[in-house]
């Protein structure tokens, strides 16, 4: 009995919290790529980029803060510069949109020409993001480290395992959970979101009803720059910060954006999970588990991992092929934006 | 005439680097500019030619660079023994199992069995695979690990393989077959499916090819990097000790380290140049047949190339594979010239999306367009350091000398590069969006 | 019977209401689709526009609503000279248009739908949504379903539905019936004469030419984007050569 109480402990911490975490982050990451997908019809390969500098506006104004000796006591100081990161990287977004893709809306130019488009603007944001802060890891995560520590949950349970509770996982699912809420009560119960469906689902439509396009591409890019923000932030605090990871992010960011079926809010937050949760299970080492589970003479001498860990690319990637040959809208149909 | 005068600028871009810097510097921007060439002819047939969007260039790339490993190294005879059919046996079994697998799907009718019996053949051959594999994958690993670690190559001479440099050569085209075989996996699964859908796919198979490369130490020694690659050209030090040579270069005004320097430059020069002028003539008479005015018929106008009875997804396919066999080819070459395959020096800005900037500045859907923009681009990948550094001087001229900021602005010139990559590549899509030497 | 467009417009002693006069041109740069065409309608009457494929019947009406390049000729509504207007400040001038295909919001719900056809107004919609609800009872048991999952007629039903949110003075209607069953059409065409009698006029486009006129205070056959025959849907249903050319009989 105690050994299956350890076992799922040992499961809850070395899987099930992180994945939810991770998946809270790619959740947040693929409503940005879905959304602009959605309302500007193309694949935004910026977006990775976009949630580094969204993250290193923060970071830094987290260090300014910091030398000044504020901070949310056992939060990160973080969250209170990540306003000022939004700020900031919402103002990016609408001089990007301004400057580059708004030419190419009014030259009705074809996906795939936006899709190159956003390389350019992901080199030019990767080239400021490292001008700026540099490539390397930044730390800037403070206050309280753990909402419960491995040691205290030995102490207050007794039991073998320990049940580690970061303060960023809380966080970052804390946060997610209160952005989704909102995102979905914007889109759905006000007229400037409703507007935004519209606009996605029947963009002619949306004109003959007279919906500004201009308006709503505004707050889409408004929209993308918080959520961005709001993932790259968390991201950091949960991991570490480096403008290299964001641009690998977007990998498992598209997967779950094309899992979930492009243009689909509920969807890629779908998608987010199932990749977050392939990805930790595969990768993970059940050794642990199983032998609390299993008799003695059946244990496990590997370690009961199906892949070592740098696959995971791997498997967001074949979750990503298997459902676009087998379901290729996505396992969320229905609704776009 | 304009194209002539734009060549004509780029030569001028590298005789400036010979005479300014040195004729070493510029050789060597040269010859992987030669190389870039060649990748930016082969996404040229991919984009310009068929309009398909592949962003997994890198890994292409890369499986060519493992190709040259895996031919022009020595063979580690220990490891072979050691473990070498075991794991060619494992393979194998692997490879069956996921072509069974595929067999169950679909020969057998769907269904609840059907679904079952596929899991179940996957997972069962998974595990059995596994068992196979890892013993024999670590009694390979376990052997010499700081020296070798890895099976090694089909190099078997022994100690003299660095003599054997003609196997480098060799590797070449089975790096094309190699990235060509990667491709139409890829292709057969993603091609069909919508252009953003493709991409997306490449990108993550370039991903997995790098870590593929990062982590089968058996294969590739992962992040131990193989070093010593054989050459196809002569060693400096033989060079240098050879007194015909010295002489010659005594009687030219040379040293004999620069010289000998410059020699081996030059032959990977000509070798390079050598290929990258077949592939010129092939990719120009391609373009100009049939086959290559109905690839662009089915780019321009899929449906109605449809509808006139082409089969466009086998003809995409097709292109396809052979544009990633050309990357492929000069991944190979790419390591040949480095002497060395680390896998962790693939970076997708530089392997893939630069190879972009380099098809889209020089005009695509034309092959001297690419190749002018596979010159031009990698000069100034190569030179916007120098150029920022010396632009940055000037601009913190005013700031004192132990100015914090100053010494950031300095230590960030390195990402000037990046950044002005994408500048090029915004100001050409919106003002010249059909390259700087267009299709016509 | 056959009269030249300019005899209709001489003929009437006031100008329609809404009037596309003697209009030539195409969508785009590309060739003239329409030649000297017009297209008039009175304040709560019903104008049908009928011919064969490829008359140029849709585009008669696109152009009206400014959706191509009217080259010669005028669009005036009320008097006022409108031709130079984009689509949407059309709508903003009460024209309302119900396009063929593609003309509901399928993954809002019903009524969204409705909402976003009155997203100009800035007064309280609720009455309008009323009236839409009188005319189409069953949107309102289906208001808070995905109009997506509606059958075809009930699609109509919102597209029209959506089109009435901003109290149009004119309601045009691109073939409304395409793909209903004709139970479903005789309904339709029930609501369209009851919106008429509201004072809004309509102005459409059908296949199902017959029944068309017979609710039509005027129709206009087209025939090669030019002006073949005009008059009362009772004269061109009698008319021998409408009957013969494509009538059936």
């Amino acid at each position: 009995m105690v050994d299956i109480l350890n076992a799922i402990v040992a499961l809850t911490n070395f899987v099930i919290i992180p994945a939810t975490a991770y998946g809270a982050q790619l959740a947040l990451g693929a409503l940005g790529v879905t959304l602009i997908y959605g309302i500007l019809r193309f694949s935004n390969f910026a977006h990775g980029d976009t949630m580094a500098f969204g993250a290193m506006v923060t970071i830094l104004f987290t260090w300014w803060f910091q030398s000044m000796g504020i901070s949310l006591g056992p939060l990160p100081t973080a969250l209170l510069a990540l306003p000022l990161g939004i700020i900031f990287t919402s103002g990016l977004l609408l001089a990007t949109d301004r400057v580059v893709y708004r030419f190419y809306r009014q030259q009705k130019a074809k996906p795939v020409i936006l899709v190159i488009v956003s390389m350019g603007v992901m080199f030019v944001l990767n080239g400021l993001v490292r001008f700026i802060i540099g490539p390397n890891d930044q730390r800037f995560a403070d206050g309280e480290r753990f909402i419960i520590s491995a040691r205290d949950f030995k102490e207050w349970s007794g039991l073998r395992e320990g049940l580690a509770f970061k303060t960023s996982q809380g966080l970052t699912i804390v946060v997610a959970f209160i952005c989704v809420i909102a995102l979905f009560w914007f889109l759905n119960r006000t007229r400037t979101g409703k507007s935004m469906r519209a606009f996605s689902d029947n963009e002619d439509l949306a004109l003959l009803s007279g919906i500004n396009p201009e308006r709503v591409v505004m707050v889409t890019w408004l929209i993308v720059a918080a959520l961005a923000t709001v993932a790259g932030v968390l991201y950091g605090l949960d991991k570490s910060y480096k403008p290299f990871t964001y641009f690998q992010l977007l990998l498992p960011i598209f997967a779950s954006a094309v899992v979930g079926g492009l243009g689909s809010p509920l969807g890629a937050i779908g998608g987010g999970f199932v990749i977050a949760f392939s990805e930790v299970t595969i990768t993970y080492a059940f050794k642990k588990v199983l032998t609390y589970l299993m008799p003695e003479q059946l244990e496990p001498d590997g370690l009961v991992q199906l892949l070592s860990t740098d696959y995971k690319f791997a498997v967001s990637f074949a979750i990503l092929v298997i459902v676009l040959l087998f379901k290729p809208t996505g396992l969320f149909k229905g609704q776009s934006i | 005439m304009k194209n002539a005068l734009l060549f004509g600028l780029v030569a001028l871009l590298f005789l400036g680097t010979g005479l300014f810097q040195s004729w070493n510097v510029a050789l060597s921007i040269f010859n992987m500019a030669l190389i870039s060439a060649i990748l930016a002819l082969g996404v040229n047939m991919q984009w310009g030619f068929a309009g398909l969007f592949n962003i997994g260039i890198m890994g292409f790339v890369a499986l060519g660079g493992l190709a040259a490993v895996l031919v022009s190294m020595p063979t580690t005879t220990e490891a072979w023994t050691a473990g070498g059919p075991r794991v060619l046996l494992s393979l194998v079994f692997g490879a069956l199992t996921v072509v069974g697998a595929i067999l169950i799907r679909t020969r057998m009718a769907p269904g609840r069995l059907r679904t079952i019996l596929f899991l179940s053949f996957l997972i069962g051959g998974f595990i059995l695979y596994r068992a196979l594999f890892d013993p024999a994958r670590d009694a390979i690993e376990a052997v010499n690990p700081a020296a070798t670690g890895y099976l090694g190559g089909l190099n078997n001479w022994g100690e003299d393989y660095r003599d054997y440099g003609w196997m480098t050569l060799v590797a070449w085209p089975v790096g094309a077959l190699l990235a060509a075989g990667a491709a139409w996996v890829v292709g057969k699964t993603a091609l069909g499916l919508r252009s953003d859908y493709l991409a997306i796919a490449t990108l993550g198979i370039s991903e997995i090819v790098i870590a593929i490369l990062k982590n089968e130490d058996w294969m590739s020694r992962g992040v131990k990097n193989v070093i010593g690659l054989p050459r196809p050209v002569p060693y400096e030090i033989d060079l240098q000790q050879s007194e015909t040579f010295v002489e010659r270069a005594n009687a030219l005004g040379f040293d004999a380290v620069t010289a000998s320097s410059l020699w081996i430059k030059l032959n990977y020069t000509f070798l390079f140049a050598v290929i990258l002028i077949i592939l010129l003539i092939g990719a120009q008479r391609a373009l100009k047949s049939p086959w290559g005015r109905m690839m662009r018929a089915i780019r321009d106008n899929e449906t109605a190339a449809e509808a006139m009875g082409k089969d466009v997804t086998r003809r995409h396919l097709q292109i396809f594979v052979l544009g990633s066999a050309i990357c492929g080819l000069a991944g190979a070459m790419m390591t040949t010239l480095d002497g060395q395959l680390t896998p962790s020096s693939y970076q997708p800005l530089r392997f893939t999306f630069l190879i972009w900037v380099m098809v889209i500045v020089g005009g695509s859907g034309n092959n001297w367009g690419a190749i002018l923009g596979g010159f031009l681009i990698w000069w100034l990948w190569i030179q916007v350091e120098p150029l920022g550094a010396l632009l940055m001087e000037f601009l913190t001229w005013p700031l004192p000398e132990d100015s914090a900021l100053k010494a950031h602005l300095l230590d960030s010139v390195q990402h000037m590069r990046l950044l002005t990559m994408g500048v090029i590549l915004l100001l050409v899509l919106r003002f010249s969006p059909r390259g700087l030497i267009p299709e016509r | 019977m056959r009269l030249a467009a300019q005899e209709v417009g001489k003929k009437k002693m006031a100008e329609p209401y809404l009037i596309g006069d003697a209009m030539t041109g195409g969508y785009g740069s590309g060739a003239d689709i329409l030649h000297g065409c017009t297209i008039a309608v009175e304040k709560g009457q019903i104008a049908v526009i009928v011919g064969p494929n490829g008359a140029g019947k849709s585009t008669a009406m696109k152009a009206v609503f400014g959706m191509l390049n009217v080259r010669e000729g005028a669009v005036r509504l009320a008097g006022e000279d409108i031709t130079a207007l984009t689509p949407q400040a059309r709508v903003a001038k009460g024209m309302a248009f119900v396009p063929q295909t593609q003309n509901i919001f399928t993954s809002l719900t019903v009524e969204e739908n409705l909402e976003m056809g009155a997203f100009l107004r800035r007064d309280d919609i609720t009455e309008t949504m009323e009236q839409v609800y009188g005319l189409f009872p069953i949107l309102r048991d289906k208001r808070r379903q995905p109009a997506g999952e509606l059958s075809g007629g009930q699609r109509q039903q919102v597209a029209v539905g959506r089109a009435l949110m901003t109290k149009p003075s004119i309601l045009m209607l691109d073939e409304p019936t395409a793909g209903v069953s004709p139970i479903v059409m005789d309904e339709l065409f029930d609501r369209i004469i009851e919106v008429a009698r509201t004072g809004i006029s309509i102005l459409m486009v059908e296949q199902n030419a017959k029944q068309a006129l017979d609710i039509a205070d005027i129709g206009y056959v087209l025939v090669q984007g030019r002006n073949a025959h005009t008059g009362t849907g009772e004269e061109l249903i009698n008319d021998a050569e409408v009957r013969r050319t494509f009538l059936g009989g």
